[in-house]
């Protein structure tokens, strides 16, 4: 099982030197800053903050790269990611009721028993649209690798080569946040979910998103929609078990148990971690602990300190 | 004691009522009172407003547009004491000011007891919230937004002469990348009294709004140049645009130019897009002096002479000048009329409309506090997907 952390926000305390040290990495860090879409490159911050010893993987740059060299991947590529966007759509229209049915549930006058077990049948109908969801996405990924085989195509293997050299000379992973589709979608075309397995990984915000198994898109009060937590993908599934919520306290109505209680309810029996700054938890293989003041969201509503 | 607007809460006991019920009220009775209270003192929909000083009368003067704008305070018995009670929805923002009159000589003045003020072109008026509002936090600087920069820039020959225009690029500006263009009307007043830039600045940090580059352009004559005027609209569509898309890395694409503006900067924005059909593809217009006629004169005055001859001709034939357009307006305003019943109109012509009201009046603050609202309508920013 894969070892590793997974921190909130980095930009104003860093922590991620800690957590290489948590880890015992000894030796060059690999960073995948991809998230950060065109300024993937600006990574001089976080270099210092990894004590000058991480080499960028650049895998925007190199997605980019090979999608000038192979246009077929790239118009198969842009075709895929397309239609994820249509099912993304219908999967909003669809989610949009549920969770009405659950609030509405929860705020109907009637007895707590008939509430509760009314409650746990509209929960399950959100958690079966969304692992209806997830399967969805995985077919259309899948059926992406089967026709256009990426990694065995030419402009891919070139990056793959040069990834691999990178990887076989790193003692650990650092994937920071950003644009978490970006992200995701970088990590997938190259296959380094398993590539990375073997490292310790430090992942913060996106980047603690798509190392989970699902990656939860969430905000309580966008300014426009109804800010419906919604599930993207099934993320890399190294970190099994728990959902991470990068700048819970800014993105979540923490102070609303009802929202809570369906949040966590939903997501469970994987665990609903909020990860603000300065919070973490650590993996070591199946088993993992949090550091102090991160908190879960639990199903009572509640938020309580996983330390 | 004289009666109280009928619409007041009946069953609520006002702090007022209070101290005026055992008779007679003494100094430090009023002491007490005041120092006890901040004002005006909000209870569930009641405001009370307080005056303590000579005067031979005061009156509170307001501008919502649905209420006597002079409303006389009550003096508590023969004192110096002065007050008065109104109606005040929850979520209002109401700007007034005091008029003290002595001697026969009206003065008016900021209330002294009320430390809330807004700023407009003409000075400042004290502010009354009402139940439930509160100044968003995105109009406030945030310490964690990475600023944006300015910079000054002048056009030469234009239709109106040299014009001044100052250029917000966001935070992380790059050439490499490509922005959509806001074009603001009293952009200088924007960025004083409706904190444009925090705005601007927060909004883009918090991912609401996509980073853009705003044009703030600072008018000359506006009340000339603002309705309707050809030159105005060849000035933003001929000049200002072509050189902002030579100069910077924008999207060349009608859904990523934005006309904005306020009151007659509204009629400027709708104006223009109305004379350069396909060309700019958002609007933005809060509280817009839409003013016009179904028969006979205006009785708005000359200054909106050639605004109604614009609004008449607009409603007859209105085209399609945009692609989606953002519509707000206070309902404390005048203009409210006039806003609601574009709508339907703009709606007409298959532009896609969100409008919004919002109790308040025709002032910078109510603009500001519907920017978040419509530019993250306009130009959404990346929120959902990004965690940084």
């Amino acid at each position: 099982m894969t070892r590793g952390v997974l921190l909130g926000p980095q930009r104003h305390h860093q922590i991620v030197d800690k957590a290489a040290d948590m880890l015992g990495i000894d030796g060059q860090i690999a960073a995948v800053t991809a998230g950060w879409q065109e300024r993937e490159a600006e990574d001089q911050e976080l270099c210092a903050a990894l004590g000058n010893r991480a080499v960028n993987l650049m895998l925007h740059a190199r997605a980019e790269t090979a999608f000038r060299e192979d246009p077929e991947l790239f118009a198969a590529h842009r075709a895929k990611q397309d239609r994820l966007r249509q099912l993304q759509d219908l999967y909003r229209l669809r989610l949009a009721s549920h969770l009405k049915a659950a609030r509405r549930v929860q705020q109907a006058q009637a007895p707590r028993d008939l509430i509760e077990s009314e409650l746990e049948e509209a929960v399950q109908a959100i958690r079966l649209l969304d692992a209806h969801h997830v399967a969805k996405t995985q077919h259309i990924q899948k059926d992406f690798d089967r026709k256009v085989k990426p990694l065995e195509r030419p402009a891919v293997v070139k990056q793959l080569k040069e990834i691999e050299a990178i990887l076989a000379g790193c003692a650990g992973v650092a994937i920071a946040g950003g644009h978490v589709a970006v992200l995701y979608n970088r990590l997938r075309l190259f296959d380094l979910g398993p590539r990375l397995a073997d490292l310790p990984i430090i992942a913060w915000s996106a980047g603690a998103m798509v190392v989970a198994s699902r990656i939860v898109l969430f905000h309580d009060s966008p300014p426009q929609g109804r800010g419906n937590a919604e599930v993207l993908e099934g993320g890399l599934g190294l970190f099994p078990g728990v959902v991470p919520l990068p700048h819970a306290r800014r993105r979540l109505n923490l102070q609303d148990p009802g929202r809570i209680t369906v949040f966590a309810r939903r997501f469970a029996p994987a665990t609903c971690v909020a990860l603000d700054e300065r919070c973490f938890i650590h993996f070591e293989g199946p088993r993992w602990s949090a550091g102090a003041n991160t908190f879960q969201l639990r199903t009572d509503g509640h938020l309580v300190a996983l330390h | 004691m004289p009666a109280m607007n009928t619409r007041l809460n009946p069953p609520m006991k006002l702090a007022i009522q209070s101290l005026l019920a055992h008779g007679p009220v003494d100094a430090a009775a009023i002491d007490k009172f005041l120092k006890t209270h901040s004002f005006p003192l909000i209870e569930g929909r009641n405001a009370t407003f307080v005056y303590r000083g000579p005067g031979d009368q005061v009156n509170l003067r307001h501008w919502v547009f649905g209420l006597g704008s002079s409303q006389p305070f009550t003096r508590v018995g023969n004192s110096d004491f002065w007050y008065h009670t109104l109606e005040l929805p929850p979520q209002s923002r109401v700007e007034y000011k005091l008029e003290v009159i002595l001697g026969g000589v009206g003065t008016w003045i900021r209330d002294p007891f009320n430390p809330n003020l807004a700023h407009d072109p003409f000075g400042a008026n004290s502010v009354a919230h009402g139940q439930g509002y509160k100044t968003p936090g995105w109009t406030e600087h945030d310490p964690e937004a990475r600023p944006g920069t300015m910079v000054e820039t002048q056009l030469e020959n234009t239709p109106l002469g040299t014009q001044r225009v100052s250029i917000y690029l966001p935070a992380r500006f790059r050439e490499s990348r490509r922005y959509p263009l806001l074009i603001v009307h009293d952009g200088g007043d924007y960025m004083r009294y409706a904190a444009l830039k925090t705005v601007l600045d927060n909004l883009i940090h918090r991912l609401e709004v996509a980073p853009l580059v705003a044009a703030v352009t600072h008018p000359g004559d506006r009340i000339g140049e603002y309705p309707n005027n050809p030159s105005h609209a060849a000035f933003i569509a001929e000049h200002l645009l072509p050189f902002m898309e030579s100069r910077y890395p924008l999207y060349a694409a009608p859904a990523a130019r934005c006309l904005m503006g306020a009151s007659f900067g509204g009629v400027a924005s709708l104006s223009t897009a109305w004379r350069y059909p396909g060309t700019f593809g958002r609007l933005l217009l809060q509280s817009g002096s839409f003013a016009f006629t179904d028969i006979g004169e205006s009785k708005r005055g000359p200054v909106f002479a050639r605004v109604v001859e614009f609004v008449n001709a607009f409603r007859e034939s209105p085209g399609r000048p945009s692609d989606k357009v953002y519509l707000s307006c206070g309902t404390y305003e005048s203009l409210i009329y006039e806003n609601r019943s574009l709508v339907p109109l703009l709606q007409s012509t298959g532009m896609e409309v969100k409008y919004e009201e919002a109790r308040d009046g025709h002032n910078w603050e109510n603009w500001r506090d519907r920017l978040r609202s419509g530019l993250s309508w306009l130009f959404p920013g990346p929120l959902w997907m990004v965690y940084e």
